[in-house]
């Protein structure tokens, strides 16, 4: 095989480890989901009620449709607990392992402040702060590509939506000082 | 020969330098969506669809429909050269795609990739040419109690047909059509489901789950693994081209064969990621030489290509001549003609002939302006890979905000974006299949006001689904597919006791 041939590398040194230990498995997901899925459907089914699931004189209510749906929901949901209880189930897949979690907490985090500063700094802002911390800190590619890469990128992005494609984004106090 | 006449009126549309250069940047985009790890056609098309919104619903169709067929192409560059699936449906061409690259036949395998798309996507629209019109005139009779029966029998079919666990399935489809209710209901006006939140008012819109769903969750997703890659040269020169070319009516069984079976699991909700497998494994089966594959036959990369690209094409049948969505990316189109303005469903072909036959002809001439850009770009788009995904992810969740807010001009939409985005990672992971909760979203609404209506014109009588021939066939065979399991075990445990008793 000629692997020599190869033209193009690309390394990810900071790969999830492949022993790393397990945090969850895919069950304890599972019920948890259920779980979470039925107290949905209850507090649905209730709302659903209370607007009305009946049949009046024009048809059926504006809850009627949702309530029977909440109720399937939660007879699936009960049915996927209780198949989890059964002893022949045994093995269970690995959910997530730290390392794995950790590279999409890498992701996350970030994501999130990202959210938050586009509501406090206009998303053009928070999109040069998320590119280039993300590209400086996580990827470890030097400062000054970083800061390029993501200011020319949050400039293309205001062209194409702002100015070419009429898109109009959140905007924050820099914006305001150059007068958009 | 009405459909002839009406194509070429298509493709009048079609012929202008705006209209091609936006297929053109539809396609080089629908490529590098294809190539990058973490984005695929659904979110590559959820994603960009904010850029159509101020244009013409003809122009922005045929740049969203040409983002598609790019990442169809896309998907086996990857595949092929570095044997990492753009796409789910592109893995069934890892398995003879990347060892012909190892052998030094890249250029080949992806000659055949890109050729074998090409004819599955031209039969498919070949196919949609000439029946989706009868199809929609067919349907221009049903009144609302069809249409349920319809809608039941796509729900029916998900459950039915579907490889997942069935209790999942469903639990997936619930949530979709609890989620479309939420907020006004269309019928009476009354709120429902809100608890009383202004955000929630709007309700939850369809394209901002979509792009939570498959952007931030791939994303997440895409992080966990390894993403060291090591890739083979690509270069494809026009003697390759004709080389495989020349050797392609050897091959035509093999091709009707899985253009048959990606057309077929199009319209039906199988999706293409089945198509590309049932295909290969056909040809496999069918094959003199069965050893060969898996070692770098041409066949191998054959079967699934063609049968993707006529499955991923053919999906949009349905969504045109009924309004139901065959595949997550033909949902997403859905959730597009309903941004523009367009009611999709039968009317369309009448009320707007220049869309639905400008989309037409766009297929033909998309695939093919398509299938000489993949052949001449490869070792370009390549290249892309080189690109740290340190850049591209945060790149790709800035686009998704984008994309979430611009829909409604809502803050409070780019935070259930985020919301989605885990609820996508962890139903991912847990099995918890996406595509039923994508079409119940996009046509929960519907499907209940087609209820609510045929209630009220039958007076709450439940026999209205079986009121006349037509959809009474329609409702049982939905209730049979639903229960299709369960009939299928109770018939084979049925006949070795008849063949028992005999």
């Amino acid at each position: 095989m000629p692997e020599t041939e190869a033209e193009i590398v690309v390394e990810d040194p900071g790969a999830p480890a492949g022993d790393s230990p397990a945090l969850t498995t895919n069950r304890t997901v599972e019920i948890v989901v259920s779980l979470l899925l039925l107290a949905l459907a209850m507090l649905l089914a209730f709302d659903n009620w209370r607007t009305g699931m009946s049949w009046d004189s024009t048809g059926p209510q504006a809850g009627y449709f949702p309530f029977y749906l909440s109720v399937i929901l939660a007879g699936a949901c009960v049915y996927g607990i209780g198949r989890e209880f059964l002893p022949r189930r045994q093995t269970s897949e690995t959910f997530v392992t730290r390392d794995q979690l950790r590279r999409v907490l890498q992701v996350f985090a970030p994501t999130l402040l990202f959210c938050l500063f586009t509501q406090w700094l206009g998303l053009y802002v928070a999109s040069f702060l998320l590119v280039a911390g993300f590209m400086a800190f996580i990827g470890r590619i030097a400062a000054w590509k970083s800061a390029l890469t993501a200011f020319l990128f949050s400039l293309v992005m205001f062209v194409t939506f702002e100015i070419a494609f009429d898109v109009i984004m959140p905007k924050g106090p820099l914006e305001a000082l150059l007068g958009h | 020969m009405e459909a002839f006449g009406l194509l070429v009126y298509g493709f009048s549309v079609l012929l202008t330098w705006k209209t091609l250069a936006l297929m053109m940047v539809g396609l080089v985009l629908g490529i590098f969506v294809g190539v990058l790890p973490g984005l695929g056609g659904p979110n590559g098309v959820a994603i960009l669809l904010p850029l159509t919104f101020t244009m013409d619903p003809t122009s922005a169709i045929v740049m969203l429909s040409c983002i598609y067929w790019g990442a169809l192409f896309g998907g086996a560059i990857t595949s092929i050269l570095f044997n990492i699936p753009g796409e789910a449906w592109s893995v069934a061409t890892t398995f003879d795609g990347y060892p012909m690259a190892q052998q030094g036949r890249a250029a080949e395998a992806l000659t055949a990739a890109f050729t074998s798309s090409f004819i599955g996507s031209l039969v498919a629209v070949l196919l949609i040419t000439f029946l989706a019109p009868g199809v929609a005139s067919f349907a221009l009779k049903f009144g609302p109690p069809e249409f349920f029966a319809v809608y039941l029998l796509t729900f029916c079919s998900f459950v039915g047909l579907g490889r997942e666990e069935k209790h999942k399935t469903i639990i997936s489809m619930t949530l979709g059509l609890l989620l479309a209710g939420v907020g006004m209901d269309t019928v009476s006006g009354q709120l429902r489901m809100t608890f009383g939140l202004s955000d929630l008012l709007r309700g939850i819109n369809f394209l901002v789950a979509v792009i939570g769903l498959f952007g931030i969750s791939e994303i997440l997703l895409t992080m966990e693994e390894r993403l060291a890659l090591r890739g083979h040269p690509a270069r494809i020169s026009l003697r390759v081209v004709l080389k495989v070319w020349k050797e392609l009516p050897q091959y035509w069984v093999t091709l009707l064969r899985s253009s048959a079976i990606g057309c077929w699991l199009g319209i039906t909700p199988g999706g293409a990621i089945a198509a590309s497998f049932m295909s290969y494994n056909l040809a496999k089966r069918f094959s003199k030489d069965k050893d060969s594959f898996g070692k770098g036959r041409i066949e191998g990369v054959f079967a699934p290509e063609t049968a993707a690209h006529a499955s991923g094409t053919s999906a949009l049948l349905p969504m045109l001549a009924l309004g139901i969505p065959g595949s997550g990316t033909a949902a997403i189109l859905l959730g597009g003609l309903m941004v523009w303005g367009l009611n999709p469903g039968p009317l369309l072909f009448v009320e707007h002939k220049s869309f639905v036959w400008g989309l037409i002809a766009s297929m033909y001439l998309g695939n093919v302006v398509g299938l000489v850009l993949v052949l001449t770009t490869v070792p370009l788009f390549a290249a892309v890979l080189r690109v740290p995904f340190a850049a591209i992810a945060p790149m790709i969740v800035v686009s998704c905000a984008i994309g979430a807010y611009a829909i409604q001009n809502a803050m409070f939409d780019i935070w259930l974006m985020l919301a989605f985005g885990i609820v996508g990672y962890v139903f991912k992971k847990i099995g918890i299949p996406l595509a039923p909760f994508t079409l119940a979203l996009v046509l929960g609404n519907r499907a209940e006001d087609s209820f609510r209506l045929s209630m009220i014109g039958a007076g709450g009588d439940m026999r209205v689904f079986w009121s006349n021939g037509l959809v009474g066939s329609i409702t049982t065979l939905a209730l049979i597919l639903l229960f299709w399991p369960l009939i299928s075990s109770a018939i084979a445990r049925i006949r070795p006791a008849v063949r028992g008793g005999a």
